[in-house]
């Protein structure tokens, strides 16, 4: 089994967000990176079903600077064969980054692609099903439980007050959600063999895209609340301000 | 002459009643685009009739395009988006709701357009012609404003961020002609998980607890009030979703559901940034909690510092004489 997945290096979710002096993105001064969230379930995914299949490849991809390789590193150390960063500059679309992942992704002989289901940074749920339709493959999203049988996956995703089952056959695109397994963590064997597995670095051209940010600002304060008051006696006064003032109830 | 498409949903049938909210953000995209001039076309999928979709004219859309085909009565993502392909080449936008489905959904149309999409939009403007969104990134730490360039313009709104709105327009049903498509995935079915069908990312109330809850079965007390409150459905901490206490599905926050409803009580939670991040955007905060310290105080409109065994039970009890 030849497995891909698409990882992001993204800001640790306890970030304190500092909008940049650009105004068009944040201050990396002393923000901790990490694998994006989602992508860990995707990685945890690809390697378990490499080791079942016995036989095959895992491969990572990055799009972004030199510093995603460090990210990289740790997707290696949990067990990853080898990584590619295509190296360029900036913040593109979902759309421009899809571009380039179906472009490096063509007939390398994948059957499967992974990616998370968002990007915990730009929340876009976007260059997972961009990939697929670009390469005209079969994508299923948001997966929350996954069996791959005999070159056919069936999968269940998360809709609103249900869960959704699909299927489709190999090669295919999907993209993880909570959930699908508990990723592994590195352990220190890994971490030195990841040092010395293949990281390959592509720079690559990209087009501007479709989506200019105009501005990036912080969210105005919630106005200040206040406590109505303590324990079960409160009740009556919160019922009272939820109904006349919250208009709430 | 400009176009908005409105992508409805329809579950067993029955049209989903967030479909009346993408269709009030179309409308109101129309109306502020070429000085008013765009029509709005709701596009309903479905095997046959959907029920609820002749009232779309009620709601804002100048035309009703029903796209029928076998395969529809199911969510079917390569035929509805070879149907959206087709219909969006002549649009000027294409709006859908940040749903499971409409994140599933626009994205490929707006790959196979070429152009961008804007996701889980909460306001929008037109700038010079251009659709210029607002959206929450960094879980809703920031704001980004994004200038659509490329025609069509695809966004997602956010559920529960633009009310339904009645507005009466024609509403003339056309039958849409549907290309020829390869199905590559195929949906067989849904199941239906415990805990009800109102959904946290689109219910009007939403109460959710946490660890101070102590134990699953005590979760009950959290039912008891959304069944009091109504139209309300009960979320949970990540914490809890971890110990196995509530399905994933339930989960507000970072690496779960951001909601933002009109209402949102949250009891035995202590308000990691994690957590906000999923709720912060919620009309009207309460918060129960005995630590007077907790975090979530913080953004609560409303908070009661106390026992939430105590606290919980006496407000489903003041909510169940209101409602009487
Ligand atoms: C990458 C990442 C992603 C995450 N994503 C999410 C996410 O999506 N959603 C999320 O919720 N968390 C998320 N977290 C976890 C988050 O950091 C917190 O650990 C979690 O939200 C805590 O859950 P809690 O508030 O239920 O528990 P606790 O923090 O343990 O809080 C329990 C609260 O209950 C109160 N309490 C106890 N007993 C009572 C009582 N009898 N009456 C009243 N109050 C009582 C306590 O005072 C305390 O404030 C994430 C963390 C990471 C690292
Ligand atoms: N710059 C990137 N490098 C690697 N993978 C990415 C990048 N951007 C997005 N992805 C992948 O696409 C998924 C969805 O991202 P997004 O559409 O930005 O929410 C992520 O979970 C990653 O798997």
């Amino acid at each position: 089994m030849k497995i891909a997945v698409c990882l992001k290096r993204v800001p640790d979710t306890t970030t304190k967000i500092v909008i940049g002096a650009d105004g068009v993105s944040i201050d990396e001064t002393g923000v901790k990176f990490v694998p994006n969230p989602y992508d860990e379930y995707a990685i945890e995914a690809a390697i378990s079903l490499k080791e079942t299949a016995g036989t095959g490849e895992a491969v990572v991809y990055s799009l972004g600077g030199d510093a995603a390789q460090e990210t990289m590193r740790t997707a290696l150390a949990m067990g990853m064969d080898r990584g590619v960063l295509l190296q360029a500059p900036g913040s593109p679309d979902g759309l421009v980054i899809a571009k380039a992942f179906a472009a490096e992704l063509e007939d390398q002989g994948f059957d499967l692609v992974l990616f998370g289901k968002m990007a915990v940074d730009d929340y876009n749920h976007q260059v997972g099903p961009m990939t697929a339709e670009l390469l005209a493959l079969p994508c299923i999203t948001a997966v929350a439980h996954l069996d791959v049988t005999d070159g056919t996956i069936t999968a269940d995703r998360e809709i609103e007050g249900a869960l959704e089952s699909s299927t489709c056959t190999l090669p295919a695109v999907l993209t993880c959600e909570k959930g699908l397994n508990t990723p592994r963590l590195p352990k220190l064997k890994g971490i030195m063999a990841a040092k010395k597995k293949p990281l390959e670095v592509k720079p690559v051209d990209l087009d501007g895209g479709g989506l200019e940010v105009v501005s990036l600002e912080l969210p105005p304060d919630r106005p200040p609340g206040r406590i109505v008051g303590e324990g079960a006696d409160a009740v009556p006064d919160l019922v009272n301000l939820l109904r006349t003032e919250a208009k709430a109830l | 002459m400009t176009s908005i498409l409105a992508v409805t949903e329809q579950r067993d049938g029955v049209l989903r009643k967030v479909s009346l909210e993408t269709l009030a953000a179309a409308r109101q995209l129309a109306d502020a685009m070429n000085g008013g001039g765009a029509t709005v076309d709701a596009v309903v999928f479905g095997e046959g009739d959907v029920k609820g979709a002749d009232e779309l004219g009620g709601y804002g859309a100048d035309r009703i395009q029903t796209a029928n085909h076998a395969e529809f009565a199911r969510y079917a993502p390569d035929g509805q988006a070879a149907v959206l392909e087709v219909l969006g080449r002549s649009a000027d936008a294409i709006v859908f709701a940040a749903t499971a489905t409409g994140r599933d959904l626009a994205p490929r149309v707006a790959a196979r357009l070429g152009v961008a999409c804007a996701t889980d939009v909460t306001a929008f403007g037109v700038e010079d012609g251009k659709l210029v969104a607002t959206r929450p990134v960094y879980a809703g730490k920031a704001l980004q404003k994004v200038r659509l360039t490329a025609s069509p313009a695809v966004l997602s709104i956010r559920p529960n961020t633009f009310p339904a709105t009645e507005v009466a327009k024609a509403g003339a049903i056309e039958s849409v002609s549907i290309p020829e498509f390869s199905r590559r995935v195929t949906v067989t079915g849904t199941k239906a998980p415990e805990g009800g069908v109102l959904d946290v990312a689109e219910a009007p109330i939403v109460v959710s607890g946490g660890r101070g809850l102590k134990e699953p079965a005590n979760f009950r007390l959290l039912e008891e009030l959304a069944a009091a409150l109504g139209n309300a459905a009960v979320g949970a901490s990540r914490a809890v979703v971890d110990a196995g206490w509530r399905d994933h599905a339930a989960q507000v926050g970072q690496t779960g559901k951001t909601v933002s409803p009109g209402l949102y009580v949250a009891v035995g939670i202590s308000g990691a940034i994690q957590h906000l991040a999923g709720m912060r955007t919620a009309k009207v905060i309460v918060a129960i909690n005995k630590d007077k310290d907790a975090p979530i105080f913080k953004v609560a409109d409303y908070g009661i510092v106390g026992d939430l065994f105590e606290v919980v039970p006496r407000l489903t009890e003041e909510v169940k004489k209101l409602r009487e």
